[in-house]
Order: C-alpha cells, then structure tokens, then sequence
C-alpha cells in the first residue's frame, strides 16, 4: 500500500513539478525490532511530510555495510542497535556529529554522545539479565538462580546458554560486565566456572534467551527487554536481576558521513530522541527504558531504578584494543577447548 | 560477417549519440530524459565529448566509427583482425575510465589527470554506455569469428564472448574485491604470510579424531561429503522410483521432492528442533516410550546434516530425473538380449551410464553443504563450519577482513577440489544415449533388490518430509507454536490482510510489500539465469575452445562463495562507478541470476551429455546454422533441464538469506529479510504463515511451470517394462 502511494505521489509531483524539486527524502537504516521501525517511520512522515525509506539490518550487517559503502553511502541514518557498533563506526569516522540537542537526555545517553564527539546519542537501553525456564527448573527440582555467582552451581550442568562474545555484542557486555564486578581475573575464573554448565556459546545474543523460552536450555544469559517479550508472549520465563549488578547496553543514532540528505537526517535525529516519539514504544511492545527523562516508561519494562546497574565504562570497553584483549583472553581461558 | 556488424554498429552508435550515457537519477522508462537532452547527466556521450569536454568518451565513439570504415576493406582476414583491434581498444579505453574517474574525480594518477572536467567526477554507467559496450563486444567477437577461430560461427563466439564478460563483471570483479583482502598485512600486501595463516590449525584442526573438535574446515569437508553422499543416493532412488516403477503416488511423491528447496531455510530448523529437540515432540515420545535419555543431538553435525540432506536432496533428484530417463531404452535391452538379468543390466549398463548425473548431483550437494548457511545457523550449536565462521568474521563483534578472505579461499580451495575429482570421475567417455535413432525400446525395470532398496531409502524419506512439513502448516494456525496451540487465523490477517474501505480495498497486510518485490525479482531473474545457464552448458559441452576447462570452474565461483561474502563484495564493487547498481532492484536481480546459473550449467550439462552430437550435425547438414540448432533440436530435448533451471533459480530467488540480507533496500525488500527479522523478534507465527504463502506460492508456479513447458518426448512412449 505504501508502494502505492509512493506511486501515486511521484506520479502526482512529476506531472505537477514537471521534474523540478523533489520531494524530500531520507534513508533509514533500522536495528530495531520491526514493528518498531515501522511505527516511527511512519510517525516521522507524519509530522514532518518527509518521506521516509526504511529497512531493517542487525548492527552487525549494518557496520558491515556502512564500511562497504564509505564514500559514497545510500544510508543517511543508522537508528537503533547496541552502542558499541555505533561507537566502532564514529571511531573509524564512517559518521558525522549531528549537533542535536541533547538536554533533556539521561545520563548514559549524553555520555555516549559524548564519547563518539557527537556522532551516535543514545536513544534507550537496556539492562543485562538472567532468564530460566520455570517448568524445567521445577522438574529437575534446583533453585532459580539470583546472582552472577549462582549460576556456578553444579545443579545447572548444562543447563545454561549464553552466546559466543565473538560474534555476539550482547555476549560481549555480558564479559565486560563480569569483568567490571569482579576485576578481571576475577571475572574471567567465574565466566570460566560458568563455562562448566555451558551446553552451547551460541553465535547470536538473542538466541540463548528463546532457547530458555521453549525449554531447549534452563536458564539463559541476555537482554532483559528480549525476555520480557518472550514471557509477555505466553512462554514460562521468568527473569532475574542480577544481586551482584549488572551492565547494559544503549542503543544509539547516527547520521553517517556523506549522507546525501544531512538535514533531514538531522529531523530524523531530534525527532527519535523526543519525549513524544519514545514514548510511543509500549504501543509495539518495545520495553526498554527512553532516553528521553521527558518520556513515558511502559509498566511491564524492567525499570532500571529497581534494578542493580553498575557504571558501565563505554568508553574503555567499547575501545578496540581493549575488546581484542579481552576476547582473546576469553577465547584463552573460557572457550571450550578444540 | 558485414552485415551483422553494420547491425550492431548501428545499435552501438544508437548508445553513443541517442541513450543517455550515465545512470540516471529517476527511471530511464518515464523517458524524461528526452526532455532534458542537453543536461550533461542526461546527454547521450556524443553530445558529452562536443560540448561539455568530455573528451575521455571519445575513444568508444571513434571506435565505432573506425570499425565502420574498416568495414570497406576488401581482404576480408585483414578487415577482421583490424575490427577486433579497434572494438578491444574501444572496450578497453572505455572501461578503463569508467574504473578510474569516478563520483570523486580521477582515483588513480591524480596527476596526470589534472585538465579537462575530470576533477568533476562522473557517476556510473546507464543505459548509453551499456548498449555501446554490448554492441563493441559483439562488434568484436564477430571480428574474431570472422578471423576464423570458433568454426568461423559468430554466434557461438559471440555467446562465448558475452558469458566470458558477464562472468568477469558480476563474479570476478566483486570477489576479487573481497578475496585480496586475505593477502593484506599491515600496510601492504604480502604473499609469504598468507600461507602460514591460510594453513593454521585453526582452520584445518584434526582435534576431532582424538575425541575433541575440528577446525571448521574440516568439519565442513566432512559434512559437505556426507550431505553429498547422501543427497545423490536418496536422489537417485527416487528418480529411479519415478522412471522405473509403476509405483501408485508418483506425483504425491514428486510434491515431496520438491517442497524442501521451495522452504526458507530457517523453517526447517526451527521444525527439526520441535520434532528432536530435548523437548520436542519425538524426543518426549520416544523419552516416555523407551526411556531414552532427552538430549540436545539435535544441536551440531547431527542436526545440521539432517536439515541439509533435507533441503538438498530434491536438487540431486532434479539433476538425477532428467539423467534416468534419458537412459536410452535399447542400450538396456541390448543388455536384456544379452542375457543379462535385471541387476547386471542395472548394475553394469544403467548406473554407467548415469554417471554424469551422479556426478553433478553429489557436486551440486557437495557445494550446497560447503555454502549452507541457514542450517548451521540455527542448528550448529558447537560445531563452527567454514560458512559461519565467514558471516561472524564479516558482521561479528570484530571484524576481520583477512579472516574472511582466508576462509572464503579455504572454502573456494575445497570446492575446486571437489570439481576436479568430479571430472576425474567422469573422465572422457561418452554417455550420448539419445541419437535420434529408432529408439522404441522400453526401460527395463529394476530388480527386485534395487527396487527394494529404493523404495526402503525414498518413502521413509519422503514420509519424514511430510511429517515436518505437516508441522510446519499446523505452526502458522496456533497461537504459540508449541506452547500454546489453540487455533487462530491471526498471523496470516496480519500478514496478508486485506482491508475493505469505502474508497474499495487495499493491500493493509505487513507482508504484502515484500511478497510482491520478490515475485517480481524472482519472476525476471528466473528466465535470465535457465537461459545463462543452459546456454554455457551448450558452449561447455558441444564446442572446443581454449581454456574451457577455467572458463567451466570460473561459472562455479559465484555458486560457492557464501552469500555473505557474495553480498558484501557485491557492495564493495557496484556502490561505485563505474557500475553503480546499490538500493536497486537490479543487483538483487543480477545477484540471483550468476548465484543460481551453475544449477542451470549443472543440469544442463548433465542432459546435453547424452544427446548424440548426430543430432546437431543432422541438422547443421541440413543446413540450419548453430542458432537455429540451439532453437529447434537441441533445446526441446532439454525439457527437464530446463524445468529444473527455471524451477531452482526462481525458488532460490525466494527463500536465499544470505546474500541478499546485505543487498536489500527499504525500497526493494525481500520476503526473507523480512522473515529473518520477525524471527530474530520471536515472532514465529508471523514468520511461519509468511513461510507457508511462499510455499504455496512457489508450488503453484512450479506446476504452472510443468504444464507450460510440458513432458519432452524422446519416443514415441515412454513404457517400462511390466513387473513379471
């Protein structure tokens, strides 16, 4: 339908403009969850009559192919998705300050743009949690686990999934953050000790949790917004806040350098970090927390002043060198060996 | 030879001074570009070099127009040899600029440069620049068939000419972008350390044998050799079902061959893991029944080998059927005549006879498994193989250029090994068995053995691919598959809703914008890529040329590249001029087209293998040239190759993930993308219903397929000899 419009539309200004000015245009690239996506590029032509071209990537796609393009990018903006990609491409300048204003933001949203000179702001985020399956854990009679520590226990001998920090970025925080609580050769024996009731370091962050959902694994390690999602869905999960604290990740917008429409982008921008236009997320079940201090939480989100977050240093973890450290060091010390 | 290159300078002087030279901004078919003939992004090239300096154009121009004075030399090998000079240099100039000043100016000796507008920049080629180079191209290959290499045919020279350039364009050129890469140390490129890193243990590890685990290209060899293995005999013995038994369900049967390949990959897997899964439905059967242990086997080789073989075998059985039946009948009954019994005539004349077949069949699943992405993704679990491992490389937490280069390489090395042996196999026998000749004979059937044998292999198989799809269809009417299983109509509404308003009714359902881009993709890529395909597999088989062998292995590349890779080097090569095809619906086109033309190659050489050569010297005796041999014999005897071509490079189009995930754009989105994002938001049900529109989509075009190009007849009937 919307084809069809579009259609219509340019049909419509060609005949009139006869092939003067076009209509105004922006390119999305969305890492979001899809209906998400949907939603807000359709409230952004609606308020701004721009129109809006919108596809869905994951963040690891979409760097990839931000990097193919650099020169001469079809994207004008990169919204949604884990901040560390965001922070990887303004570091390889492959995007541009926008210069949007960013007063009414929470703290871990102007810290990101704060690191990145500008060019990626934070626009929600997410804390790391724990998720089991309460029908598998009730039928091998062990305790549901409250703490980092817990999940230790001889009781959970494959019973746990989590995913491969290699390939998976909420993989990554979940090791940074250990090693955050814990110091690092500290968090690197208990991700070790862990390991022992690993079944399966899968390759994405999302799938450990939908594992746990249908009973494939007991207990899964990700994003607690994921999980809500699942549980709201009719699946018996049940989900933990970490007693020790824990990480989380902020999802980030960026316009990339070169776009070929800068100031729509720019529109794009300040209209995303809006308190009205975040608050629209509960609509399509979008449950992690604006960044917007202006904006409405949804009820069901896991709240993050109930839970324990920790002062996630985005700036040291999110660096190279430092990741290529310590996924070294991981690949030393945690994963199974070959 | 005058008159056919007069026609195609014409049609190349049309592209210089006429079409527009770049790509334009808007659509070339709203012609308004006729209106805005004297802007330079819409001149013709002519109108370029004389008034705006762009005299860097020239050359293809002057080439025309010398070729067209050449034309009125009298020694006609001299003509020829100076057209073909002119038409090279013509093409090299042309291509040569459109590579090195692009959107940014001049990108190579910036300093020579300096005058004219090349500083400006230029953006890609359009359709000016497009049908000069085609029309130089056939200029040329018409010259040098002219010179007489190629028998002197200009068509088979020029179909030569045309593959080799389109080849070289759409797969070379963007792999190479990806695979130099592998040879890139700090600051430069060096050859001596890519062996140590190409040869690691981290790759080839042979831990697995000692109890531990391989690297993954080992584990990929292994399993690409099983899912080959197992792929052609499970081909085999349905083809064999199929042409050899009077077996009641045929077509029950065939349905059930064919509904894996028109499945997105994805599906399978999410099937497989809530039949075997530790609490899947068999597993919890079997746990109650026998009190087996529940365990996660599913999640590794196991699990990926079953949903491979799942998926590939209808390729093998698409190559195998046109093979079997093409068995000349009284090549067997000669055998018969003999004294032979059923199983020596099988054993001894039919199998050797199938060998091409088999041979292609367990290469194209060989390869499929190296490729395979979906599978493994969702069913790997602990067991890396080289295609993962390339995609996290590509879109990982680090990205890793030179490993993914390595690994591709690692993974192109296997599969031209896989090549090579193939062909030792198939050595240089001949296989022709249909020679035009009196050939009333009748299919011996088989024995008792080797039909029960079949039958034992094929319908237990067949009766799985039923149970899983059964599952599939019951997953996109519930609520919660697995979970909560009421009945609802919910996600196809949503998917495929359609709204009625006063003002009449609209397309309301999310789904609809991706179901129409990718019929219509697949619709315009599927006839491309049977007539690529078959039409190298007629070069390949029938004619003799110089490096036919390279020429054979290069149609291979784009097939077993991942698609990871493809997608990305595709980026890498055509977001820049001088070919500027990113966002749109065109690279997605192209990319099915060389991804899916080796099954065409494939199949095609498989049939045509058996089709006597006096078939196409009859009707060269009589007078027809090679065109018309193409056209008249040899394409209707194809009828199964072509069917399988057309069928396979239009389902592929469909369900492929891999390669397109990087190429789609919100304008040109496809029905996959678009799948793979709701499952990655565990919406299963959404995806599902999407999965089963596509399924039955896919079928009802395959069966329009079959009636539209019919049943070739190679005899008069087709009789199998009666079960005594």
């Amino acid at each position: 339908m919307k084809k069809l419009t579009i259609m219509g539309a340019a049909m419509l200004a060609g005949t009139v403009l006869a092939g003067h000015a076009s209509a105004q245009e922006l390119n999305v690239i969305c890492s979001n969850e899809q209906d998400w996506c949907d939603l807000m590029a359709s409230a952004f032509e609606d308020e701004t009559g721009i129109d809006v071209s919108m596809v869905r990537k994951s963040t690891g796609e979409t760097l990839a192919q931000v990097r193919a393009e650099a020169g001469n990018p079809k994207i004008d903006v990169w919204w949604g998705g884990t901040g560390d990609p965001h922070l990887i491409a303004s570091a390889e300048g492959l995007t541009q300050p926008s210069g949007a204003d960013t007063s009414e933001l929470l703290g871990w949203a102007v810290n990101l743009a704060e690191i990145s000179g500008g060019r990626t702001i934070g626009i929600h985020a997410g804390a790391l949690g724990i998720a089991y399956n309460t029908e598998i854990l009730a039928e091998k009679g062990v305790e549901p686990p409250a703490c980092w520590r817990d999940l230790t226990n001889p009781d959970y001998a494959g019973e746990i999934q989590v995913a491969n920090p290699n390939s998976s970025g909420t993989a990554y925080t979940e090791l940074a953050t250990l090693v955050q609580i814990f110091g690092e050769d500290d968090g690197f024996r208990l991700l070790a000790e862990i390991g022992e009731n690993v079944n399966t370091y899968t390759k994405s962050g999302s799938a450990p949790s939908k594992a746990a959902a249908r009973g494939e694994t007991g207990i899964s390690i990700g994003f607690m917004h994921d999980m809500v999602k699942l549980a709201k869905a009719g699946f018996p999960l049940a989900i933990v806040s970490p007693c020790e604290g824990t990480g989380y990740e902020v999802g980030g917008v960026s316009i990339i350098e070169g776009a070929q429409n800068f100031d729509e982008a720019v529109q794009w921008v300040n209209f995303v970090l809006s308190a009205e236009a975040q608050s629209l997320g509960p609509q399509v079940d979008v449950f992690n927390v604006p960044s917007n201090s202006n904006a409405t939480v949804p009820p069901e989100s896991p709240a993050l002043e109930s839970i324990k977050l920790i002062d996630y240093d985005f700036a040291t973890y999110g660096s190279s060198e430092t990741r290529a450290r310590l996924l070294a060091r991981w690949d030393e010390e945690v994963k199974p060996a070959e | 030879m005058r008159r056919t290159t007069s026609l195609w300078l014409l049609i190349g002087l049309t592209g210089y001074a006429v079409l527009p030279w770049y790509m334009l901004r808007r659509d070339f078919w709203s012609f308004r570009w006729l209106a805005d003939f004297g802007e330079p992004a819409s001149a013709p090239a002519l109108f370029l070099v004389l008034n705006f300096e762009r005299f860097w154009l020239a050359p293809a121009g002057l080439a025309l127009l010398l070729a067209w004075l050449l034309l009125r030399l009298k020694n006609p090998v001299r003509r020829a040899r100076l057209i073909a000079i002119t038409a090279f240099t013509g093409l090299f100039m042309t291509a040569f600029q459109g590579l090195v000043i692009v959107r940014a100016g001049p990108r190579a000796f910036g300093n020579l440069l300096e005058f004219g507008g090349m500083q400006d920049g230029q953006v890609g080629f359009g359709a000016g620049a497009f049908v000069t180079l085609i029309a130089l191209l056939f200029v040329l290959t018409t010259a040098i068939s002219a010179m007489g290499k190629g028998r002197g045919d200009a068509f088979v020279v020029g179909l030569i000419g045309l593959i080799i350039s389109m080849v070289g364009v759409f797969v070379f050129f963007p792999v190479l972008h990806i695979l130099i890469r592998g040879f890139e140390v700090d600051g430069g490129y060096s050859v001596l350390q890519f062996f140590p890193r190409f040869f690691s243990a981290d790759i080839w590890g042979i831990g697995c044998l000692a109890g531990g685990s391989c690297g993954p290209g080992l584990n990929s060899v292994i399993l690409a050799i099983m899912t080959g293995a197992t792929t052609t005999a499970l081909g085999l013995a349905f083809a064999l079902i199929f042409t050899r038994t009077d077996f009641r369900a045929k077509r029950l049967l065939r349905l059930l061959t064919v509904i894996p390949i028109v499945t997105p990959p994805f599906v399978i897997g999410l099937a497989l893991i809530l039949l075997f899964g530790r609490t899947g439905a068999v597993t919890e059967l079997f746990a109650e029944l026998f009190g087996i242990e529940k365990t996660r086997w599913i999640y590794g080789f196991g699990g990926i080998y079953l949903a491979q073989v799942l998926s590939f075998t209808p390729i093998a059985f698409l190559v195998m059927i046109g093979v079997v039946e093409g068995v000349s009948p009284s090549m067997e009954e000669a055998s018969q005549t003999l004294n032979a019994d059923r199983w020596q005539t099988f054993r001894y004349v039919s199998l050797p006879l199938m060998r091409p077949g088999l041979a292609n069949a367990f290469l194209l699943g060989f390869i499929e498994s190296l490729a395979d992405f979906g599978n493994p993704l969702v069913l790997g679990g602990n067991f890396n193989v080289l295609s993962t491992e390339i995609y996290f490389s590509i879109v990982g937490t680090v990205a890793d250029p030179a490993k993914t280069a390595i690994l591709s390489i690692a993974l192109l090395s296997l599969t031209l090994g896989a090549f090579l042996v193939q062909r030792r196999w198939v050595g240089k026998k001949s296989y022709a068995t249909v020679t035009g000749k009196g050939d009333a004979g009748r299919h011996a059937a088989l024995s008792k053995g080797v039909k029960a044998l079949c039958y034992a292999t094929a319908l237990p198989w067949a009766a799985f691919t039923a149970v899983v799809y059964s599952m599939i269809i019951f997953g996109s009417f519930v609520k919660l598959w697995g979970i909560d299983n009421s009945f609802t109509l919910a996600h196809y509404i949503r998917a495929f809703g359609i709204k009625i308003t006063d003002n009449g009714w609209r397309f309301s359902g999310v789904a609809w914008d991706s179901y129409f881009t990718t019929l219509t993709i697949a619709s315009i890529a599927a006839p491309l890529t049977a007539i690529l395909g078959l039409a190298t597999a007629y070069l390949l088989v029938r004619q003799k040329f110089v490096g036919r062998e390279v020429f054979e292995f290069s149609t291979m590349l784009s097939f077993a590249i991942p698609g990871t890779v493809i997608g990305v080097s595709y980026i890498m090569a055509f977001n820049f001029p001088p070919i500027e095809l990113t966002g749109t619906s065109i690279i997605l086109i192209i990319v099915f087209v060389f991804r899916n033309m080796p099954v065409g190659v494939r199949g095609g050489i498989a049939s045509m293998s058996q089709l006597d050569k006096s078939l196409d010297e009859a009707s060269i005796t009589l007078g027809a040239n090679s065109f018309t041999t193409v056209r008249r014999v040899i394409a209707p005897l194809l009828g199964p190759a072509i069917l399988a071509a057309l069928t396979y490079s239009f389902v592929r189009a469909i369900t492929s993930v891999s390669a397109v995930i990087f190429l789609v754009s919100a304008k040109h989105n496809m029905a996959t993308a678009f799948i793979v994002g709701r499952v990655e938001n565990g919406e299963f049900g959404l995806a599902i219903a999407y999965s089963a529109v596509l399924i039955i989509t896919m079928i009802t075009a395959i069966i329009l397929l079959q009636l539209l190009i019919g049943k070739r007849k190679l005899r008069r009937i087709d009789r199998i000899e009666r079960s005594a």
